[in-house]
């Protein structure tokens, strides 16, 4: 990837009505929650290596302000669906780090009571709806939910994240033609980090000149891009698109640009083979979410160095204490093998009872 | 006299009771609206319920069965057709993964109350990519439900059971059963006021002690024209069982019978390799093996693509004189 000018802690898009209604308060909790994305993913990260933590680990450190940025747009009756690197997304909406971290750690007071794995947080309470292994299987079930929202005649949109891999799947563009001919209110998220794996956008995608999400033309539809360093810049963009939904019912691509510190997957052993020392540098160095927020807040004199460094321990320790409820937490008793299946035999009902249902001796 | 329509009426009989009994039904698929449906199931239902309840897709199964279950997390509870059941094939990934695994992988915070319903059977000369019949592929999969209905009342009394359910369900129906005529009540003559038929229950179509006919689908009339020779020819008295639901399977039923008989064929339109039979024959072994005074057999459709020539491909699925050569191996 060429190299970008990095932008200056200067708030473009801090004059955007969605900006302005921002409290001094509000700005701080988005750097906390950027915060606490990066220092659960650093903790869990730590546990990895320690043994703790196994299966796929998939880490969102360096794109926290895609998750944190957009979702703070949301209200009661919008939805969020994701891929399998859905940790950021999880405590965007709310969820506590201690049963998403318990359940990396396989236990049974994960989120997902350890059957779901790091890939596969859900949280309906929260309007989450996950979480998802394969790539771009979740597309046609954030139509799903905006369909549901609009049978139900509700005003609301689903946020349905993906990878800039996940544009290559039929399913997408299945889900994208169905959610365009039926204005469907959806707003596909590309979260571009510039590799599906290690396959670079240029060995992988082909696409109009203007990016990835132009390829939206193609079905009728509203796309934006949007650099997605900028708290200001994502939140300016994703809420056109979300006022789309609400009031025409229209679906939207964006492609929010973004980089991986950290490899596809913790057991990513070529990720500095696919991308030079150098730009992973760069982006760290020049490019990174959080430092450039931070920067702006105290810019704007929001917030001071003291402050950063204070959210920055408190994230850091609730992390610490999130490792250590986990550590702390009994694995799933063998006895939950067989819930959570089906709903008619969890619920005990006449149809649950009815049959049988499970055939191991 | 008895009300009799035909397996199509009886199922679209249920669809549309299922519309008007809950708001958040609604029919979804390749030309099941404005067409009247490929097979003409939904025929005058998008007329009577209109753009929002009955939808016509593009030639989506991936999109549409996938934005199914993600509606149905929301409540929605769409019935979903596929021309095919063929075509699930397309849609493997949202079926097996999404529909079948996001209650589990969220602890059961979620579930997915759709039903997937269409023919799935060959025999109907149209090669090879449309004549799958995937019961044993789908019911495999822990989380799903699959059901194969063989007659009119049954079809609509389980239609109404699999909308009514809170999983999803694989609902497989047969091309060559749409114009069969039986029996079905109409709401007025029943004494709860509509036909319910539960899943996970098996059906004896034919009393009799001699050999156990198990059958699924279209393989149930099969077997019963057959019981039907062994009595006339043979006098061999066939019970011929109705396992209507796949997963759920009723295996108190299956073992009733072969307690009584003492001797099993099951037969299906399925592939042998892992088929309905394979289990069901495994389950009859480990509880009932000192009942049996045969070996249980299974006739299964012939292992190898459906073959287009009319002529060949009728050989390849079970018929009635086939179960009763290998009937009389065993009595």
């Amino acid at each position: 990837m060429a190299e970008k000018t990095p932008k200056k802690p200067t708030a473009e898009y801090a004059d955007d009505p969605i900006n302005q209604s921002l409290t001094a308060e509000d700005k701080i909790e988005l750097l906390r929650k950027m915060v606490r994305i990066r220092r659960f993913e650093q903790t869990s990260l730590k546990h990895y290596h320690s043994g703790s933590i196994g299966g796929f680990l998939h880490l969102y450190i360096g794109q926290e302000s895609v998750a944190v940025g957009s979702i703070s747009l949301l209200g009661e009756n919008d939805h969020v669906i994701t891929a399998y690197r859905d940790h950021g997304h999880a405590l965007s909406v709310g969820m506590g780090m201690n049963e998403c971290m318990a359940e990396v750690f396989g236990k049974k007071t994960g989120c997902s009571k350890g059957k779901g794995g790091s890939m596969h947080y859900f949280a309906p309470d929260k309007n989450y709806w996950g979480g998802h292994g394969i790539v771009a299987g979740q597309t046609p079930l954030g139509a799903g939910l905006a369909f549901g929202i609009k049978y139900k005649g509700l005003k609301g949109c689903c946020l349905c994240y993906m990878g800039d891999g996940a544009i290559n799947q039929g399913a997408f563009h299945e889900a994208l033609n169905m959610a365009a001919l039926w204005d469907l209110p959806v707003i596909y998220i590309i979260e571009n980090n510039g590799y599906s794996m290690g396959t670079s956008q240029e060995r992988s995608s082909s696409h109009p000149e203007e990016g990835l999400a132009a390829r939206a033309e193609g079905y009728n539809m509203d796309w934006a891009k949007i650099d997605g360093v900028s708290i200001y810049e994502i939140r300016a963009g994703v809420q056109k698109a979300v006022e789309r939904a609400h009031e025409k019912s229209r679906p939207t691509i964006l492609e929010i640009t973004t980089y991986r510190h950290k490899g596809h997957s913790v057991a990513d052993a070529n990720t500095e083979k696919y991308r030079t020392k150098e730009e992973i540098q760069n982006y760290i160095q020049k490019h990174d979410p959080i430092e450039f927020w931070k920067a702006t807040l105290i810019e704007e004199g929001v917030i001071t160095e003291d402050d950063y460094k204070a959210i920055n321990k408190e994230a850091g320790a609730e992390a610490d204490a999130a490792a250590d409820f986990a550590k702390k937490s009994p694995f799933p008793d063998e006895s939950e093998i067989f819930d959570d299946i089906y709903w008619e035999v969890d619920n005990n009902t006449e149809a649950g009872r009815t049959g049988r249902h499970f055939f191991h001796q | 006299m008895p009300r009799e329509i035909t397996y199509r009426e009886a199922l679209r009989e249920g669809l549309d009771e299922e519309l008007a009994h809950d708001d958040n039904v609604c029919i979804i698929g390749e030309e099941v609206a404005e067409y009247n449906g490929a097979y003409k199931v939904t025929e005058g239902l998008w007329k009577k319920w209109g753009d929002k309840r009955v939808i016509d897709t593009p030639i989506s199964e991936a999109g549409f069965i996938g934005m199914g279950i993600g509606a149905s997390m929301l409540g929605v509870r769409p019935v979903m057709e596929l021309m095919f059941f063929s075509f699930a094939y397309v849609a493997f990934d949202q079926m097996m993964n999404n529909a079948a695994t996001c209650r589990y992988m969220s602890g059961g915070l979620i579930n997915v109350p759709i039903v997937v319903r269409g023919p799935a059977n060959a025999g109907t000369n149209v090669g090879a990519t449309h004549s799958h019949t995937p019961e044993n592929i789908f019911a495999n999969m822990p989380g799903l439900k699959v059901v194969s209905p063989s007659d009119p009342y049954d079809v609509k009394g389980l239609i109404k059971s699999a909308i009514r359910d809170n999983d999803p369900v694989y609902f497989m129906e047969s091309t060559v059963l749409y114009g069969m005529t039986g029996e079905v009540p109409s709401n007025d003559e029943l004494e709860d006021g509509e036909l319910i038929v539960p899943i996970g229950k098996a059906k004896v179509k034919r009393e009799g002690a001699d050999i156990s006919l198990i059958a699924h689908g279209r393989a149930v009339v099969t077997s019963l024209a057959a019981a039907d020779i062994l009595a006339d020819q043979y006098n061999i008295n066939a019970e011929v069982l109705d396992l209507r639901s796949i997963r759920p399977i009723d295996e108190q039923a299956i073992l009733e019978t072969v307690r009584k008989t003492h001797r099993a064929i099951y037969i299906e339109e399925n592939k042998p390799f892992c088929g309905i039979g394979a289990q069901v024959s495994s389950m009859i072994m480990e509880q009932a093996f000192d009942d049996l005074d045969a070996p249980v057999l299974r006739i299964t459709s012939a292992d190898a693509p459906a073959f287009y020539s009319p002529a060949i491909e009728k050989l390849q699925l079970p018929t009635p004189e086939e179960i009763v050569a290998r009937a009389l191996t065993i009595c």
